[in-house]
């Protein structure tokens, strides 16, 4: 049963990036209006932040790690581990995180590598670079965490593209023999897998004369096979199951007395799904924010872009016991009970 | 579980549609309302009533609501 605390590892900061580029969906003109009402209120997205052509996730990332690096006052070549989640690299090899170390200027005695997971992806890093630090004695780590989903969505394609928003994230991590452990719940069911993926470009498919073809799957959705695809009905329905135990999971197995939890971030997957998890849990909705009304769905980011946006004044020089919950595309999970002590939360960047 | 609950659950789902248009018989696909937001309304309404979780497979394999209302009830 992969639960598990990980002791001495401290969070020390949350920085985000988003591009500057808004898209509204009132003026998609892939949805009827009636149909736009429907989808906004159901879905609670209104408005998303897209990457222009030029804009990669390691330059979201990597303006939100200077940012943070710049605010904890940390010296660079103090950072020894650099992880960087996304399902939207700069390339098919090398790692991103090998050119993000040579981008932010760090040292050469760095770990660094990629981790391809999506809206799990936080909870995942975050076990990864604490487990490896704790194991290892690394002082200082960096976390980058984000997506530019636009770029793999069928623009003709209703069935995603109202739904998901471009954004990226850095976490900065330290030893700390003083740290509160951080207790984790991690899971996968492979089984999924079909619900959300991109069929073609890996190396199950090559990319092939048929890959750029593009064919209506319904009114409304039509895409070619190096696009996302999204079943939503299954994705609603292990979302709504899944994260609700793994929640319950996590409580139950760390003794967490959770009316003592401050704050539940979930990832943002649309506003149905998450009521319905929060309803399943009992939770006080006062203790849940959202921030997909503004951002959309935006993979790894959702979690610490809802905590920038959302939690910034509850954080301010306090002390804050946190539930982290990431699910999806995997289809794979991660929660995670986090204390959020004076860190520092840097004002959210535009570029 | 009993077909006349779930006709009721399912006709709650729905706003602008007249419940009695809501029989063992209907063709949800053919509802004005049905849409993909609704199926996942459903989907809810399965795992919250019926501790049941429906696939897509399966409500795109239904026609009627009775062939749903068979589905969870043999899963339930």
């Amino acid at each position: 049963m992969a639960a598990f605390s990980v002791h001495d590892i401290a969070i020390r900061g949350i920085s985000c990036s988003v591009p500057k580029n808004k898209e509204l969906n009132v003026d998609l003109d892939i949805l009827t209006k009636e149909e736009i009402q429907k989808f906004v209120e159901a879905t609670g997205v209104e408005e998303r932040r897209i990457a222009t052509k030029d804009i990669c996730t390691s330059d979201l990332c990597c303006e939100a790690a200077e940012k943070l690096i710049k605010d904890l006052n940390w010296q660079k070549d103090e950072i020894e581990i650099l992880v960087f989640v996304s399902q939207t690299a700069d390339y098919i090899l090398p790692v991103s995180a090998a050119i993000l170390q040579n981008r932010l200027g760090l040292s050469t005695n760095c770990v660094a590598f990629d981790v391809p997971l999506g809206c799990s992806g936080y909870v995942y890093g975050m076990s990864i670079i604490a487990g490896m630090m704790k194991a290892t004695g690394l002082k200082k780590g960096l976390l980058l965490a984000g997506d530019t989903s636009s770029k793999l969505l069928s623009k003709t394609d209703k069935s995603t593209v109202p739904l998901f928003g471009d954004g990226g994230s850095a976490t900065a991590f330290e030893f700390d023999e003083n740290a509160e452990k951080i207790d984790f719940d991690l899971g996968t069911d492979g089984s999924g897998y079909k619900a959300i993926i991109i069929p073609d470009g890996g190396s199950r498919n090559r990319i092939n004369e048929d890959s750029l073809k593009v064919v209506t799957i319904e009114e409304g959705i039509s895409r070619n096979s190096c696009n996302l695809v999204l079943d939503g009905m299954d994705v609603f329905g292990f979302g709504i199951s899944q994260a609700p135990k793994t929640v319950k999971k996590l409580v139950e197995k760390f003794e967490i007395d959770i009316d003592k939890i401050d704050h539940f971030v979930f990832h943002q997957a649309n506003l149905m799904m998450n009521k319905m998890i929060v309803k399943k849990l009992k939770l006080p909705v006062e203790k849940v924010p959202y921030s997909l009304k503004e951002f959309g769905n935006t993979s790894s980011t959702t979690i610490p872009l809802t905590i920038i946006a959302e939690l910034k004044e509850s954080l301010r020089n306090n002390s804050k016991d946190l539930i982290v919950c990431g699910f999806g595309v995997g289809l794979s999970w991660g929660t995670a009970k986090i204390k959020l002590n004076n860190v520092v939360i840097s004002d959210l960047i535009e570029i | 579980m009993e077909i006349n609950a779930f006709l009721k659950n399912f006709a709650d789902l729905l706003d602008d549609t007249d419940a009695a248009l809501i029989t063992q018989e209907t063709v949800f696909r053919d509802l004005d309302e049905w849409n993909s937001l609704t199926a996942l309304s459903l989907i809810a309404m399965a795992d919250e009533e019926y501790d049941v979780k429906l696939t897509g497979d399966e409500i795109k394999s239904s026609n009627s609501l009775n062939d749903i209302f068979e589905i969870i009830k043999n899963k339930a």
